[in-house]
């Protein structure tokens, strides 16, 4: 069984009507990793907000199914705690929410949900900071508001902690690489690499071919118009990073 | 006054007059007393046309007056304080008020060296104590009246200059027994260069009515903090009037935590009488159901180069409504005044309500003030990400709740103080 099924999925925005993704169809076994890229919108962000459940938008048609299960009816947080997690394009500031506190909330919470009783507080410490220090976020960081004055780079390593912390099994990273400079997309990439697994699959959306040289992919996707309109291997990535996306551009219309 | 007035007063109007009349006292301050009683017998209770009551109409909210409150007896009385959620133990030391009634067997007031308390009623039975109706004398009010006409008890605080008190000074006050009403009166002198700390607390259960009054003096450089826990029972009504005045240098705090009362209205009037002096005025409101809770300040920048802070926060649930009134006078010669003023609300439901009555009222021309005030609902893209994360939807909601309240409780800066205010939080959120 595949761990992530997309089937013929269409979404508008639910506000306006707008219609975003015209039938995606999608398969990612565990283990794999895909890249979804494609030209500005073409639906990458909308197909991860998506999968996680953002109520701005509304399917339409078609089905997600996640380890054989259709999550539509589920809200975020189930979808989180059935193992999904989306690495923000842009990662929100949340003030008055100390970063420690808010990583001990999310954990807590999934492993409830889950059954398995909250860490006690001295272990979930130590799991932190072992974890933090992997992606170079000091202790600081830890005790500041939530991606408040963080800088991008800062947020998006922080996005990563979070990832490793909570062990997902579907890790979908929209545009990670955005506003990265070239050491910290090392350091975010790496943090990735960690997390590959024969268990774990990897859904990431990028714009260029940069991310994937450290993220290197199993299998790349072209998304234009809401639509997989190519599929291939890691070449297509490069093949893209030549040509441009003018000729998909074309087809999908 | 006329049959007429007579005939409109209510139900509550007429009760007041007549427990006043039963009652009379002969004590130190009468004369006080007479001007108060007779103010309130030309206006009444205040409605929604008088200007500084204009959100909070006393005369339809407050449907009887409650008989005045009797001591409790003691073993119900110590039940009452131990229930209290309070500050802890922090405090240094402590006085305590059941009914409105000083009890010595539960206060702690004594071996604070700098520190003096006693209790008004003791005072007023052979003299006006010092200062008692000072500033009270130059607010016109109607909640301040009646707790002038009324008042029994309350604490007369001395702060010698150059004193630093390291641990609070604890006010409590709580309610017990049958239905009634209580009116405290504390007259609270602050010397020059001394560093102090209150937490004023006001608890109760079922039905009562507390009407309080503070007036509050710190002298050249003093460094005050003051703490207002409001956590009166849901079908209390109380009436809070702090009447303060500070000289050149001093450094103030205030800070009132609302979340008692289905009628509360706390009532702020500071006057910079000082140059380079600074007053912090701070607080959250979380309320809920039916209740009603106002804060209502004023700020006199009598004199130059003084600096005022308001910042409150509001969570609104159910179908309460929050008022917030904050006025800054900038008098005439008072240059480089810098008076800044924000309030927040987050409104938790479809039919909470707040409503804001800024007023600047500015007459010297090199000064800096603002205000601002914002209302609105949690954020759905806050939220999402919080839910993204594997928390469910009503517990990321009180975070969010807790955090925006946080923001304002964590600049009071004291530890305990903010872990306290931030319990008390929790603890309303059912977190």
């Amino acid at each position: 069984m595949a761990l992530l099924e997309i089937k013929n999925l269409h979404a508008r925005i639910a506000e306006d009507g707008t219609e975003i993704l015209r039938g995606v169809d999608l398969t990612v076994n565990a283990g794999e990793v895909h890249a979804i890229m494609g030209p500005n919108g073409s639906g990458k962000s909308t197909l991860s907000y998506v999968l996680a459940g953002k109520e701005d938008y509304e399917v339409t048609e078609g089905e997600i199914l996640f380890n054989g299960e259709n999550i539509l009816e589920m809200g975020p947080d189930e979808r989180a705690v059935a193992g999904m997690f989306l690495a923000f394009q842009y990662p929100i500031e949340i003030p008055g929410v100390a970063t420690m506190t808010f990583l001990k909330a999310a954990l807590n919470a999934q492993r409830k949900a889950r059954g398995e009783g909250e860490l006690p507080t001295p272990d979930f410490m130590k799991l932190v900071r072992e974890k933090a220090k992997l992606m170079n976020i000091t202790s600081d960081m830890l005790k500041r508001p939530l991606n408040v004055g963080f800088s991008g780079g800062e947020k998006k390593r922080s996005e990563i902690l979070q990832m490793e912390l909570l062990e997902p099994t579907l890790c979908v990273l929209d545009e990670t690489d955005s506003g990265l400079d070239i050491d910290a997309l090392k350091v975010v990439s790496d943090g990735v690499n960690r997390l590959r697994s024969p268990e774990r699959a990897m859904v990431v959306i990028t714009h260029y071919q940069r991310l994937l040289d450290h993220i290197v992919p199993d299998i790349v996707h072209v998304l234009s118009a809401g639509r997989i309109v190519k599929t291939g291997g890691p070449e297509l990535a490069l093949e893209l990073e030549k040509n441009g996306y003018a000729d998909y551009i074309g087809e999908a219309a | 006054m006329t049959a007429d007035n007579e005939t409109l007063r209510t139900a509550a109007e007429r009760a007041l007059i007549e427990q006043y009349e039963a009652a009379p006292t002969a004590d130190a301050v009468k004369l006080l007393r007479e001007k108060a009683i007779a103010g309130f017998r030309s206006r009444g209770l205040p409605n929604r046309r008088v200007e500084e009551w204009k959100y909070t109409d006393l005369k339809r909210g407050m449907s009887e007056a409650l008989p005045i409150a009797e001591a409790p007896e003691a073993g119900a009385a110590k039940a009452a304080v131990e229930a209290v959620a309070g500050f802890g133990d922090m405090a240094g030391a402590r006085i305590v008020f059941v009914n409105g009634l000083y009890v010595p067997e539960l206060s702690d007031i004594d071996g604070v060296e700098g520190l003096t308390i006693s209790s008004l009623a003791a005072g007023l039975a052979e003299a006006r104590p010092q200062g008692l109706g000072d500033l009270a004398g130059a607010v016109n009010d109607t909640a301040l009246d009646l707790n002038t006409a009324f008042m029994r008890d309350g604490a007369l605080i001395e702060v010698a200059a150059g004193a630093t008190i390291d641990k609070p000074v604890e006010i409590l006050h709580v309610a017990a027994g049958a239905p009634a009403a209580t009116y405290t009166r504390h007259v609270v002198h602050v010397g020059a260069g001394a560093k102090v700390r209150f937490n004023e607390v006001y608890s109760g259960k079922g039905r009562y009515q507390t009407n309080t009054a503070v007036e509050f003096s710190a002298d050249k450089g003093a460094d005050v903090s003051w703490i207002k826990l409001q956590n009166e029972g849901h079908e209390a009504q109380h009436l809070s009037t702090f009447v303060s005045a500070l000289e050149a240098e001093v450094g103030f705090d205030h800070f009132v935590f609302n979340s008692g009362g289905h009628l509360a209205r706390t009532q702020v009037f500071l006057r910079f009488n000082g140059e380079y002096a600074r007053a912090g005025l701070r607080g959250t409101m979380l309320i809920t159901e039916d209740q009603h809770s106002d804060v209502t300040l004023v700020v006199d920048h009598a004199v130059p180069n003084c600096e005022s802070r308001e910042f409150y926060k509001s969570a609104i649930d159910g179908k309460a409504k929050g008022v917030f009134q904050g006025r800054i006078n900038v008098f005439p010669h008072a240059q480089k005044t810098d008076g800044q003023m924000m309030c927040q609300a987050l409104l938790l439901s479809d039919e909470a309500e707040m409503a804001y009555k800024p007023e600047l009222e500015i007459f010297a021309d090199d000064v800096q003030c603002a205000h601002g005030a914002t209302s609105g609902q949690i954020d759905d893209e806050l939220l999402f990400y919080l839910r993204a994360r594997g928390i469910p939807e009503t517990e990321a909601r009180t975070l969010l709740i807790l955090a925006f309240l946080s923001e304002v409780i964590e600049e009071i800066g004291d530890e305990k103080v903010v872990e306290a205010l931030e319990e008390r939080t929790r603890t309303w959120l059912g977190y």
